[in-house]
């Protein structure tokens, strides 16, 4: 679900070209529209900041008082839910994963790239569109044949081998973004590093990986994503408790916890703080990246 | 770059890609073709996985009900969250100095999982402490403080609006990227001309739109027909209320793992190659559509 419907996303708006406008130019729907915009803004945030104030309470206040403010903050809902409702071992289950399959598919990827870009021969070009036709494969269908795939490797029940169908599921994004990349690099900087004496592996590692950076990072966090939310290949492909990933995790505890719901809301934010790390972390990145793409 | 290097970078990734991606999506297809004993295969049945679908019970009843609430899903979708998201987008356009703040507010919840945002609602909805139904009987609107999630009749368009809000951000970026590239020369001498903002829109910035439109509503259609984790969260597998949240991969997924009959991977997988085929003959007429429509305003 994720990999084809996230890929736009990567658009950000086109900078400005050719000089700056002198004169300001009104926005449409002035003050009364302002106003909207705020609101709307209001209405994505306010959900989210309950699922946090909500978990800094008690069951029983929440109870009492649905409404009420988050004061004295009380911290009991994470430690159950870290420790009695496991979510410290599908927090570590689900870094491993996740940063173990990213990792892959970009160093993968990042070579593909370069070669798809740099290769011209009716071979490579046929190569490059069967990686970017993997964008609109729905691969969560796939999910019975997967299974048994990993059945046949001993790799069901397995975090190596979850952590291998989301590299695999990763790279058509990451080579659609990295070539694109690649091929606004200017032939003449390997052309140098040829005439030093560099052969292709060197000239990969010391001078084309440092160009692509801002690619990379790109790459990354948007991957890093879905991966981290994904839902269907935990359920299916892990079967024991001590493997599961967060996504997985929440609904044994939502099972489990029913009842104490300050502690659901605890595990709910558990779930999602690596994404507003990554975020708050990587947002100049992810700008300076999207940037570069759209300034040729 | 010699072919014989280049290849040798291309080898890991094509490797990785054709056992975990391609090898499992062209064998699924195939999948649907054969009768399953447990986890054997037997022999080749053709398209008798795919008459039992619409001729055996559940899927008599339960399919066209799932299938009824993935259209629903895409209708409901293109009509709150595109919508909202082009009116949005259109208001932010010309504010520099917010836009790019408020499109980071917007793109927020759709970065958490659908499964916690599904989690959440069900907690924010609960008819006993849920903050929502709080808030609506305190303003003295008793009357809709309702079960929302827990009645067949308002629980699928809380799925509805409940995805509406999470992914909104998503078309306001890309509405908001194609707007970008309307000329502005274009609307200024419309409004020299004496057009009024609206007639502008109508006339000269919608039908620029018409291909990015045409892209958000295909990306809409492959999301909204492959709905899974969202509706797990809020009405878990078997969609309850009474099936009022069920959807194609729902169905696909007790079919396929809680459904003890032998031949369960014949018939889940002839279910993926219907929702596949669905899929992408949906993306392809849109496709062709949209190509058709671009021939004729460039005409």
């Amino acid at each position: 679900m994720t990999t084809t419907v996230r890929v736009p996303s990567t658009v950000a708006d086109p900078v400005p070209s050719g000089p700056v406008r002198r004169r300001r130019q009104r926005p449409i729907g002035g003050v009364v529209g302002s106003t909207a915009l705020w609101i709307y803004a209001c209405a994505a945030l306010i959900p989210l900041l309950l699922m946090v104030a909500n978990s800094f309470r008690t069951t029983p206040s929440l109870y009492s008082d649905p409404l009420g403010l988050p004061w004295p903050l009380k911290l009991d809902s994470y430690r159950k839910a870290w420790t009695e409702g496991h979510f410290g071992e599908y927090f570590t289950n689900s870094l491993m994963v996740t940063v173990g399959a990213v990792a892959l598919s970009t160093v993968v990827s990042t070579m593909a790239a370069y070669a798809l870009a740099r290769c011209r021969s009716r071979f490579f070009t046929i190569l490059e569109s069967v990686f970017i036709s993997g964008l609109m494969l729905p691969i969560h269908l796939a999910i019975l044949p997967i299974f048994y795939l990993l059945d046949g490797f001993g790799l069901v029940d397995s975090r190596l081998g979850l952590m291998l169908v989301y590299a695999a599921s990763g790279v058509p994004f990451s080579i659609f973004v990295l070539t694109t990349f690649f091929r606004q690099l200017p032939p003449e900087l390997e052309e140098a590093a040829r005439i030093d004496g560099a052969n292709s592996w060197q000239m990969f590692l010391r001078i084309m990986v440092p160009m692509v950076r801002p690619a990379v990072a790109t790459v990354v966090v948007f991957r890093f994503v879905p991966i981290w939310n994904d839902f269907l290949f935990p359920l299916v492909l892990l079967r024991s408790r001590e493997k599961y990933t967060v996504p997985v995790g929440l609904t044994t505890f939502f099972g489990e916890f029913s009842t104490d719901w300050s502690s659901l809301f605890a595990g709910l934010v558990i779930a999602t703080v690596p994404l507003i790390v990554l975020f708050l972390v990587a947002t100049k990145q992810i700008v300076a990246g999207l940037t570069a793409g759209l300034s040729k | 770059m010699s072919r014989r290097s280049g290849f040798l970078f291309v080898a890991p990734a094509l490797l990785l890609f054709g056992i975990f991606v391609l090898y499992p999506m062209a064998s699924a297809l195939s999948y649907a073709f054969f009768a399953w004993q447990g986890t054997t295969r037997g022999g080749f049945v053709g398209l008798e996985n795919f008459v039992a679908l619409f001729t055996q019970e559940p899927f008599t009843t339960q399919l066209p009900r799932a299938f009824g609430h993935n259209i629903a899903f895409f209708v409901g979708t293109m009509l709150i969250q595109n919508t909202l998201g082009l009116g949005i987008a259109v208001l932010l356009h010309k504010r520099a100095r917010t836009r790019r703040m408020l499109q980071t507010l917007y793109a927020m919840p759709y970065l958490v999982s659908p499964i916690v945002i599904g989690y959440l609602w069900t907690l924010l909805l609960s008819p006993t402490f849920g903050p929502v139904n709080a808030l609506l009987r305190k303003v003295g609107l008793d009357s809709l403080a309702l079960p929302w999630l827990g009645d067949p009749s308002t629980a699928l368009w809380v799925v509805v609006l409940v995805s509406a809000w999470q992914w909104v951000g998503f078309p306001v970026l890309l509405y908001g990227a194609a707007l970008g590239g309307v000329p502005e020369e274009l609307s200024e001498a419309a409004r020299v001309d004496g057009a009024s903002h609206w007639q502008t829109f109508r006339s000269i910035v919608f039908p620029l739109l018409v291909p990015a439109i045409g892209t958000v509503s295909i990306l809409t259609f492959i999301f909204a027909m492959e709905a899974f984790a969202l509706p797990y969260a809020l009405g878990g597998s078997t969609g309850s209320p009474a099936g009022a949240t069920d959807f194609i991969s729902l169905l696909f997924y007790r079919t396929a793992f809680e459904n003890g009959s032998t031949n369960a991977i014949g018939i889940s997988s002839a279910i993926a190659a219907l929702l596949f085929l669905v899929i992408f003959g949906g993306a392809v007429v849109a496709t062709r559509v949209l190509r058709r429509h671009q021939d004729r305003v460039a005409a």
